[in-house]
């Protein structure tokens, strides 16, 4: 809390209203796409734990790709909750001391109180007429998806297109192997994050179509020149569930464990689901989603323990080095 | 030897020196005490993949004809700038050192979004089969663009200091000016050109921010080695990493000291020269 | 400046190399660095001058500005000093290593940007060497404006030196050993003789290291944690909006960052324009 409140002054930030109350700080570390939704999440929190506690919380952000994000909390960035792309990340940083490895327990559903999947932006009309993954090979076709190595949502790109030849008649590892293969040939450029691949696909005018997050494809069409694209649901893809956990050694020694536990139960309540919803993450909550449903495509979708076991098989079988990534990535 | 009539030597050295410890050695020593976590098997298995040595070979390669380019087009920018009065050159003057100032991020997306296919200048060359944007090509032009200020800001004061009267007197005495250049002005010039090539080189070799917005980073084709690096830190693979800086600093550093090398002969040359 | 007047009796074919040296530069230049900054303006003002203003004239901006102000008024005067000191070892004495010396300065530059803050990390992060003695103390350097200032001194360390080498190695120490020899004490030395000689150069390395400081984007990315309104610089916030989508809001930042450098060299051009006789009379030469 010294540092914290030394650095306000030295940087001199504008926050000399909020230094009277009683002021409580999070830092909550999440990845890239999560920006606007946690915008709209911390203004509702805090209103919400003000009119309870008559505290007032001031969320600090951090973004970055999933994996730095992760990294730099093993390296100290002092975070009360991590919001990461996908449970390894949070592992890898359990593996370091700083939160209990059964963290994924602690809250319901895995603790992903949203979730999301991957679908296709492709340009308007759909030149190349692409329907499902299959037509992604097709010749002259070019897919554009950051690396699984430097992005998480990459690699729920990776392992939705693996599941689909899997899941083909007589599908087996080897026609996966050899589809994803064949699929990252028609990579043009591996961005390194997410929002550069989807800057490079709208902004660039690069590729045919672009693997991405459903909530990042269904918020660049609603951008203002969001009618240059359209969505394709694939007749299958993954349900990507984004976890969060409080980092217990950084809350302890803030004394902040009960705001950053209270902020991530928050992310369940209807009110906090509503605000997902509106940012194009599937809810959790069967009656938000309900009332949301005519926002989200129909898609099929396959859990990752149901074809991959868990996050760190996944990892260790298909990212690390050396792994199947690196024997089928471009360039091999 | 000169003869030590000037005062300061061991104050001077000695602060150059511990700074130096401090600032740059210290954090070296961590980095190779990082990398020695690998082991030679694991550096020998490192500096075997074709991938690594295709990203080592773009990486360096790339600087060293971005460095030579620029050696080049900042004698020409430079000789311009000192020796011409024109309109519109405080101007150019003033934006040489654009690409110090610009962020590497912003550079690599002013680039790339000037060289797309649908960019100001894109929509010109791609026509024409030249890829620059997410192409080899595209690595070689955010080199020279971040190495650029080098050799131009080191040439301007040694220009400008240059007397034109050695020139006018070598005129004088019947030399071209073919023969002026080449044999009075250039070997002059040779000690402060190295000094631009190291320096243009040394930054275009471990640059990221602005490659790899332009390079596509299609691994064997246009990744660079600095982007190895980063995908070793997301594996958590610190050791690996490491190495992998430590191998790019040990050749930048072996390349550095043989142009230092280059200079202090190229300067009895032109000392004996002149 | 003797060398820069025009010739007098230059000859037609003479004047016509002139033009094409000079068109040359000017088209390279235009194409090549004037082009870029002018597509970083066109986007900030896409959406005219009040958008402009609105996405600069927010909390996050404005403490990014500040921390960015901050980290180069700390990293510039630190390595000026040391500029300073490497220099004046460098040209005026002989010893062993001395090459090795140059080259030990000049390799921050070839450091990657994402090594030069891996190693500060290394150092003093959680894992890191110090880091658990750190954390034991409540001393924070990662992750906070500490870390922010050794990864910019790190990047910007060789710019004041080099620049003062080549000149210092071409002015030769004549006039100082004539200084001693008439009486003068070190100091007096230095100021009356060295630094006038070296003023200009000293100029030019400090611009550039403070341009160069307030641009770094690599080794301050790794260091900085991210967090908003504390510890993004202007670089950093520039990459942030972009990644938002607001592509009005990154430009208009990176603008700033442009008109940054264009002021300093703006003033260093006036310096230049209002002092010319004086550099004139300390330029360097005189066999």
């Amino acid at each position: 809390m010294k540092i914290r409140s030394t650095l306000f002054a030295i940087t001199g930030t504008l926050l000399a209203a909020s230094a009277m109350a009683r002021d409580v700080t999070l830092l909550n570390a999440s990845y890239d796409p999560t920006r606007e939704l946690y915008r709209a999440v911390n203004t509702a929190f805090a209103a919400q734990w003000k009119a309870q506690h008559g505290d007032t919380v001031t969320i600090q952000m951090s973004h970055g790709g999933s994996g730095k994000q992760a990294r730099a909390v093993v390296d100290g960035l002092p975070a009360d909750v991590i919001t990461l792309a996908l449970a390894y990340d949070i592992d890898a940083v359990a593996d370091h001391g700083l939160l209990d490895k059964s963290w994924q327990q602690r809250l319901p559903d895995n603790s992903s109180p949203y979730t999301s999947t991957i679908v296709f932006l492709v340009r308007k009309g759909n030149p190349k007429g692409i329907h499902d993954w299959n037509d992604l090979i097709k010749p002259g076709v070019q897919v554009i998806t950051p690396n699984p190595k430097t992005s998480g949502g990459a690699r729920w790109n990776f392992l939705a297109a693996w599941g689909y030849a899997l899941k083909q008649p007589g599908g087996n590892d080897a026609k996966a192997k050899a589809f994803v293969k064949t699929l990252f040939q028609h990579v043009p450029v591996l961005d390194t994050g997410a929002r550069g691949a989807t800057n490079t696909f709208a902004q660039r005018g690069i590729g045919d179509v672009l693997l991405a997050w459903e909530n990042e494809a269904l918020l660049a069409r609603h951008e203002p020149d969001g009618d240059k694209f359209e969505i394709v649901v694939p007749s299958i893809s993954i349900l990507a569930e984004p976890p969060v956990a409080v980092v217990d050694k950084n809350v302890d020694a803030r004394g902040t464990r009960q705001i950053a536990e209270a902020y991530l139960k928050f992310l369940y309540t209807p009110q906090a689901q509503e605000i997902e919803a509106r940012n194009f993450y599937r809810p959790r909550s069967p009656t938000v989603a309900a009332e949301y449903a005519a926002q989200f495509p129909k898609v099929n979708t396959f859990t990752l323990a149901e074809l991959f076991g868990t996050w760190r098989q996944t990892q260790a079988k298909f990212f690390a080095d050396g792994g199947v990534f690196d024997q089928v990535g471009p360039g091999n | 030897m000169r003869k030590r009539v000037l005062p300061g030597f061991g104050i001077s050295l000695g602060y150059a020196l511990a700074y130096l410890g401090l600032i740059v050695l210290l954090p070296l020593a961590a980095l190779a005490w990082k990398a020695s976590g690998i082991g030679l098997h694991g550096l020998f298995r490192l500096l075997e993949s074709p991938r690594t040595l295709a990203a080592l070979k773009l990486s360096f390669g790339g600087a060293l004809l971005a460095a030579l380019l620029n050696v080049f087009i900042g004698l020409l920018v430079a000789w311009a700038l000192v020796r011409y009065r024109f309109p519109g050159r405080r101007l150019l003057d003033a934006l040489i050192d654009l690409p110090f100032a610009l962020p590497t991020a912003v550079a690599g997306i002013a680039l790339t979004a000037l060289y797309a296919p649908n960019g100001w200048l894109g929509r010109w060359v791609v026509p024409m089969g030249i890829q620059v944007a997410y192409a080899p090509l595209g690595v070689l032009l955010a080199m020279v663009f971040v190495g650029f200020p080098f050799v131009v800001r080191t040439l301007q004061p040694v220009l400008q200091s240059l007397e034109r009267d050695v020139e006018e007197a070598a005129e004088s005495l019947g030399a071209t000016r073919r023969q002026t250049f080449l044999r009075v002005i250039l070997p002059l010039l040779v000690p402060t050109l190295l000094t631009g090539f190291a320096l243009a080189l040394a930054r275009a070799v471990g640059e990221y921010g602005s490659v790899i917005f332009i390079a596509g980073n299609i691994p064997m084709r246009s990744e660079i080695a600095p982007l190895l690096i980063v995908q070793k830190l997301e594996e958590f693979n610190y050791a690996g990493a490491a190495a992998l800086g430590v191998v790019m600093l040990a050749f930048s550093f072996i390349l550095l000291l043989l142009i230092a090398v280059l200079q202090r002969w190229s300067r009895r040359w032109a000392e004996r020269a002149a | 400046m003797s060398a820069v007047r025009t010739s007098r009796d230059a000859s037609p074919g003479r004047r016509l190399g002139h033009a094409v040296i000079i068109v040359l530069a000017s088209v390279f230049l235009g194409v090549f660095l004037l082009l870029p900054l002018a597509s970083v303006f066109v986007e900030a003002f896409r959406q005219g001058v009040h958008a402009y203003l609105v996405s600069l004239h927010q909390p996050e901006a404005l403490a990014a500005i500040r921390l960015t102000l901050l980290v180069a008024a700390i990293a510039v005067p630190l390595n000026l000093v040391f500029g300073i000191a490497a220099a004046w070892a460098m040209t005026r004495f002989e010893f062993r290593g001395k090459a090795a010396l140059g080259a030990l300065i000049d390799l921050p530059f070839s450091v990657s940007p994402v090594i030069s803050g891996l190693v500060y990390v290394l150092l003093f992060g959680a894992q890191g060497w110090f880091g658990p003695w750190l954390a034991a103390h409540g001393v924070k350097i990662i992750f906070a404006v500490p870390g922010l200032v050794l990864a910019t001194i790190f990047i910007t360390l060789p710019f004041v030196a080099r620049e003062l080498i080549p000149l210092m190695q071409a002015q030769g120490s004549e006039e100082e050993e004539a200084a001693r020899v008439l009486g003068a004490n070190g100091w007096q030395m230095f100021l009356r003789v060295t630094l006038p000689n070296i003023r200009w150069a000293l100029l030019y390395g400090v611009l550039l290291c403070n341009a160069r400081a307030m641009g770094e984007f690599g080794a301050v990315s790794v260091v900085s944690g991210h967090i908003r309104g504390l510890t993004t610089t202007m670089p950093l916030e520039v990459e942030m909006r972009y990644n938002e989508y607001d592509y009005v809001g990154a430009f208009a930042i990176a603008s700033l960052l442009a008109l940054l450098a264009l002021l300093t060299l703006a003033v260093k051009t006036f310096l230049e324009w209002r002092y010319s006789d004086e550099i004139a009379a300390h330029a360097p030469g005189g066999h």
